[in-house]
C-alpha cells in the first residue's frame, strides 16, 4: 500500500510524551490496532513511519502530521477511530488519507500560547508584548548544531496577536514551520533575554493549523 | 492537571514518568469505589512498571469493583526537588490526586535498599511515618514483596505485612478493609481480625524482648495473632489472574517487554540463594496456558519482545515445546524472544538455534565460584565443562559476548577459588579462539562479581559476609589476575553490600537506623547516585548500633533468628543440613533428581509439587 497520512491532536497529559518515545507509542499502537507497519529494508529494519513537525516536550497540537505505510490494503476511514483506541489518553486520529502534498511544501504553523503572569496586570503586559514583538528585528541567541549562535526570529514570525486574559497573556502567532523552524518556545526565550521584565512564569503552547508557503491549509 | 505540575514537567527529565495517561491505564469513578489505594513502589517508574509482580497485582486488586488501585513511584532527584519546592504532594499516576487522599498504601518492596525512599514517599504524601502514629483506620499502611520475608527492619512503619504472594490475600485483605472503613471499625480492631488472615503479619501484635548481648531473645505473639505466620501461595498457577492488558508505558522503561511467568519456585536450591527458597514450592504453568497469554498479550500491548521469566528458564519442563508456540506467532511479526537466567548445564543446541532465528543477544552465566569444590560447597550444579561446552556451541553459532558472575566471600571460599575465576575467564577465551566463527567481531567476556550476602531463609542465613576489607582484598587479588585484554572485570561496591546484609538480617531496632538516614536525605540508595556509606556509618553510630554485628558475625543456630516468627515453608532442618552438606563440599540432587523433603510442598495443602 502507499503512504497513508494521519492528522492527530496531542493534548492533555499526552503533550509530555517525547517525540522519539511518541514514535514507539504509535509503532505499538497500530500493532494493537491490528495494523501492520511495513518496516524499512536492510540490516536494521525499522517500521517506516514519520512526523513532519516534531513537537517539544510540553507542547501541544491540534494538528500533528504522520506519514506512514502499511503491509496490506486498507480502509483509511476505519484507521483513525481503531488506532484512537489503541492510543494512549491524549493522543486522538482527526483523519487519514493518502497525501497528495509532500512534507517539504508545508510552511507555517499557527500556534496559541498563554503566557501567565503571578500577581501582575495581564492587560498592561499584553500591551508590552505587542510593542516588543512589534519591532523590525529581535535576534536572540540559541543552540544550533555548532554550538551557541545569534539569529533574528522576527522573519519567522508572519503574524502575532496577543489579548489578556485571567491572569495570562493569550497569544496567537503565525510562525514559520520549516526553513527556518521557529521553535515557539523562543517567543518567550527572547522575552528572557531581551526583556526579563515581561518574561512569563509560565508559558505554554500548542500547534493549531498548518499552512504552506501560500499561507493555504495544509494537508 | 495541577497548575503547579504543569509548570514543573517541562523542567525536568522524561516528564512522562511522571503524568500517567498511559494506554491500558485502569480509570475508574472515584465516587463509586469504597476503597482508594495507593499501589507504591519504592523505586522509579522506569524500574516499577518493570515488575511483573506489580502488573499483576495492580489487576487482581483493581479486579474488586469497590476498589481502584492506582500507582505511585519515587520521583527521581530533579522532580523530588521541584515538587518539594513547589509543596507538592506525592501523587498517583491514574487521578493526580495526593496520596494522603487515599485509604490505603501498600508498598511493593523487591529489595532492602528500598527501606529508605519507603519512608520518603510517606513522608512526600504528608503520612507519619510510624504506625503507632497513625492511630485511625485511615490510611491504612502495608508492604509485601520479598524483602518482607524478614519484616522487622519495617515493623515500625507498617501497619500490616502481606508475606508471600499477594494474589489471594491481598483481595481478602482489601475486603476485610473495606468491612472495617464501611462499619467504621477503630484500626486495633481492624488489625487483630487482618491477622488472621493466612500471610499477613500485623507487627504491632508481636513483642520482641532482646537479650544483653543483643540477639534476640524471644518473639511473642498477643492478641490471637498466630505465633508463626505462614506465607501465602497461589496453588495453581494456570488459573491465577495474569494480565493480558497491562499498563504499556508510553516512555521507555528498563524492561519495556511481555513478561511471560513459566513457574514460580526453583529446583535447585543454591545455598546463598534466597529467592530459590522462598518462593517453593515448584509450581509451572502449562506451555498451552503460556503461549495463549502470551499472544493475548503481545496482541494488546504491541511489545516487540517477549521474555521468559523465572528463577532458572531452562528448567522448565516444556521450554521447547512453549518456545516453538511462541516463535511461531514471533517470527513472522519481528517480535523477539529472550531467555534470561539459562544455565550453563542444560543450555541446549536446539534451544539457542530457536532463538537465534529471530534476534541474537549476550549469553549470561552465573557461575558463582571459581572452583569446582566452592561450586559443590554452595550447590551451584555448574562443572567448568558444562560452562566451556555451552561456550562453544554459542561460539560457533556466532554469539560473541559472554557474562560471567560469580560472588566473592562465600562461606569456605579460599584464595585458590579466587584464582581459579581468572583461570576460568581465560578458558573461555581460549575456547572462543579455538570455535568462533568469525573471529574478525571479536570476543567481549565480562566477569563480575559481588559480594556475598547472607539472606533470611536460605541455607547460608546463618553465615557471615566478610569484612569490606577483606571483601576487596579478594576484588584485588583477583584484579591482579585478570590479565587478558578481552576479559573485563567488574565488582559490586562493597559498602551497598555490607549495607543490604544488615538489612537483610536485621531486627526491629534497625527502623530508627533507616529514619536517621532517612531524615539525613537518604533516599534512592538502590542508586550510587544516590547512596552514601557515611550517611549510614553515621546513623548506625547514632542510633548505637554496629554494622558488624548484623553483617559480619555469624548467627548461632541455637538462637532465635529476628525473622524466626517467618514461616516461608522450608524448614529450619533443611536449610541446617543443607548448611552441613556445604562444610563438606557435597551437592544435593536437585529436586528433580531427588525430592529433599525441604517441607514447602505442604503449602499446597495436598496438592503436588513440580520439583
Amino acid at each position: 500500500m502507499d503512504k497513508l497520512r494521519l492528522r492527530f491532536k496531542k493534548t492533555g497529559r499526552a503533550v509530555y510524551i517525547s517525540h522519539l518515545d511518541l514514535m514507539h507509542t504509535m509503532q505499538r499502537a497500530f500493532s494493537r490496532a491490528g495494523y501492520e507497519l511495513r518496516y524499512s529494508e536492510g540490516f536494521n529494519p525499522h517500521p517506516q513511519i514519520s512526523i513532519a513537525l516534531p513537537l517539544s516536550v510540553g507542547a501541544g497540537s491540534l494538528c500533528e502530521i504522520m506519514d506512514f505505510r502499511l503491509k496490506t490494503e486498507e480502509d483509511p476511514a476505519e484507521i483513525p477511530g481503531r488506532l484512537t483506541a489503541a492510543l494512549p489518553e491524549g493522543i486522538e486520529i482527526i483523519e487519514a488519507y493518502e497525501p497528495r502534498r509532500k512534507t517539504a511544501e508545508l510552511k507555517w504553523l499557527r500556534v496559541s500560547g498563554v503566557f501567565e503572569y503571578d500577581g501582575r496586570d495581564a492587560a498592561q503586559m499584553a500591551e508590552a508584548l505587542d510593542r516588543f514583538y512589534g519591532q523590525d528585528e529581535l535576534i536572540i541567541s540559541k543552540k544550533t548544531k555548532r554550538g551557541m549562535g545569534e539569529a533574528d526570529i522576527r522573519p519567522a514570525i508572519k503574524r502575532i496577536e496577543l489579548r489578556a486574559g485571567p491572569g495570562a497573556v493569550l497569544l496567537e502567532a503565525v510562525i514559520s514551520a520549516r526553513e527556518p523552524t521557529l521553535n515557539p518556545e523562543l517567543l518567550a526565550e527572547a522575552l528572557r533575554q531581551k526583556a526579563p521584565e515581561l518574561a512569563p512564569d509560565f508559558a505554554k503552547f500548542t500547534r493549531l493549523e498548518t499552512y504552506d508557503r501560500e499561507m493555504n491549509v495544509y494537508r | 492537571m495541577d497548575k503547579r505540575l504543569e509548570r514543573i514537567l517541562p523542567r525536568v527529565q522524561k516528564p512522562a514518568r511522571y503524568t500517567g495517561g498511559e494506554y491500558n491505564q485502569i480509570i475508574k469513578d472515584r465516587m463509586k469505589v469504597d476503597v482508594r489505594l495507593a499501589f507504591c513502589f519504592p523505586d522509579t517508574y522506569e524500574i516499577g512498571m518493570s515488575n511483573l509482580g506489580m502488573s499483576i497485582l495492580y489487576h487482581t486488586m483493581n479486579s474488586l469493583d469497590f476498589v481502584w488501585c492506582e500507582r505511585a513511584f519515587a520521583p527521581w532527584g530533579d522532580m523530588y526537588d521541584e515538587m518539594k519546592k513547589a509543596a507538592l504532594s506525592l501523587y498517583a499516576l491514574e487521578s493526580g490526586d495526593s496520596l494522603r487522599d487515599f485509604d490505603a498504601l501498600a508498598f511493593s518492596i523487591g529489595y532492602e535498599m528500598a527501606y529508605t525512599t519507603v519512608l520518603d514517599m510517606l513522608d512526600m504524601a504528608g503520612i507519619p511515618l510510624h504506625a503507632k502514629e497513625r492511630t485511625g483506620l485511615l490510611p491504612l499502611v502495608f508492604a509485601g514483596g520479598t524483602a518482607a520475608v524478614n519484616p522487622e527492619p519495617m515493623a515500625d512503619f507498617m501497619d500490616l505485612f502481606v508475606i508471600g504472594e499477594g494474589e489471594e490475600m491481598n483481595n481478602e485483605l482489601l475486603v476485610l478493609f473495606r468491612q472495617a472503613k464501611l462499619e467504621g471499625w477503630g484500626k486495633h480492631d481492624f488489625l487483630v481480625k487482618a491477622a488472621q488472615i493466612q500471610g499477613v503479619y500485623v507487627p504491632s501484635l508481636y513483642d520482641v524482648d532482646y537479650n544483653p548481648d543483643g540477639t534476640v531473645a524471644s518473639i511473642r505473639a498477643g492478641e490471637g495473632a498466630p505465633e508463626r505466620v505462614t506465607k501465602r501461595i497461589v496453588a495453581d498457577l494456570d488459573a491465577a489472574p495474569y494480565p493480558t492488558r497491562p499498563i504499556v508505558p508510553s516512555t521507555e522503561v528498563v524492561h519495556d517487554r511481555v513478561n511471560l511467568e513459566l513457574f514460580r519456585g526453583c529446583v535447585r536450591g543454591c545455598r546463598f540463594c534466597q529467592a530459590g527458597h522462598v518462593y517453593r514450592p515448584i509450581r509451572a504453568k502449562k506451555p498451552e496456558t503460556l503461549v495463549r497469554q502470551g499472544i493475548e498479550t503481545l496482541k494488546n500491548t504491541g511489545h516487540e519482545d517477549v521474555t521468559l521469566l523465572s528463577l532458572s528458564t531452562s528448567d522448565y519442563r516444556h521450554l521447547s515445546e512453549l518456545c516453538d508456540g511462541l516463535l511461531e506467532y514471533c517470527q513472522d511479526r519481528s517480535i523477539g524472544l529472550s531467555l534470561p537466567s539459562l544455565r550453563a548445564d542444560n543450555f541446549s543446541m536446539e534451544i539457542m538455534e530457536k532463538l537465534q532465528k529471530v534476534r541474537k543477544s549476550g549469553l549470561t552465566f552465573a557461575v558463582e565460584g571459581g572452583s569446582q569444590r566452592l561450586r559443590d560447597a554452595v550447590n551451584k550444579n555448574v562443572t567448568e565443562e558444562d560452562l566451556l561446552n555451552t561456550c562453544r556451541i554459542a561460539f560457533e553459532g556466532g554469539w560473541n559476548s559472554v557474562k560471567l558472575y560469580y560472588m566473592l566471600g562465600l562461606p569456605t571460599e579460599t584464595d585458590e577459588d579466587i584464582l581459579g575465576i581468572a583461570e576460568m575467564a581465560n578458558q573461555v577465551l581460549h575456547c572462543w579462539r579455538q570455535h568462533a566463527k568469525n573471529k574478525n567481531r571479536g570476543v567481549k567476556i565480562t566477569v563480575s562479581t559481588s559480594c556475598f550476602i547472607p539472606k533470611p531463609h536460605s541455607p547460608f542465613q546463618w553465615e557471615a559476609q566478610i569484612s569490606m576489607e577483606e571483601y576487596l582484598r579478594r576484588v584485588n587479588l583477583l584484579r591482579s589476575n585478570m590479565v587478558a585484554r578481552n576479559v573485563t572485570y567488574n565488582w559490586h561496591d562493597a559498602e551497598t553490600s555490607l549495607i543490604e546484609a544488615v538489612l537483610s538480617r536485621g531486627d526491629r531496632r534497625l527502623g530508627a537506623v533507616i529514619e536517621e538516614v532517612w531524615r539525613q536525605g537518604g533516599r534512592l540508595d538502590a542508586w550510587s547516585d544516590y547512596f552514601s556509606y557515611e550517611r549510614w556509618r553515621k546513623a548506625f553510630e547514632k542510633c548505637g548500633l554496629d554494622p558488624a554485628f548484623y553483617a559480619n558475625r555469624r548467627y548461632p543456630t541455637d538462637s532465635m533468628l529476628p525473622w524466626e516468627h517467618i514461616d516461608v515453608g522450608v524448614r529450619r532442618e533443611h536449610l541446617l543440613r543443607e548448611r552441613e552438606r556445604c562444610y563438606h563440599s557435597k551437592l544435593s540432587p536437585d529436586c528433580r533428581k531427588g525430592c529433599s523433603a525441604c517441607g514447602a510442598a505442604a503449602l499446597l495443602k495436598g496438592g503436588r509439587c513440580d520439583g
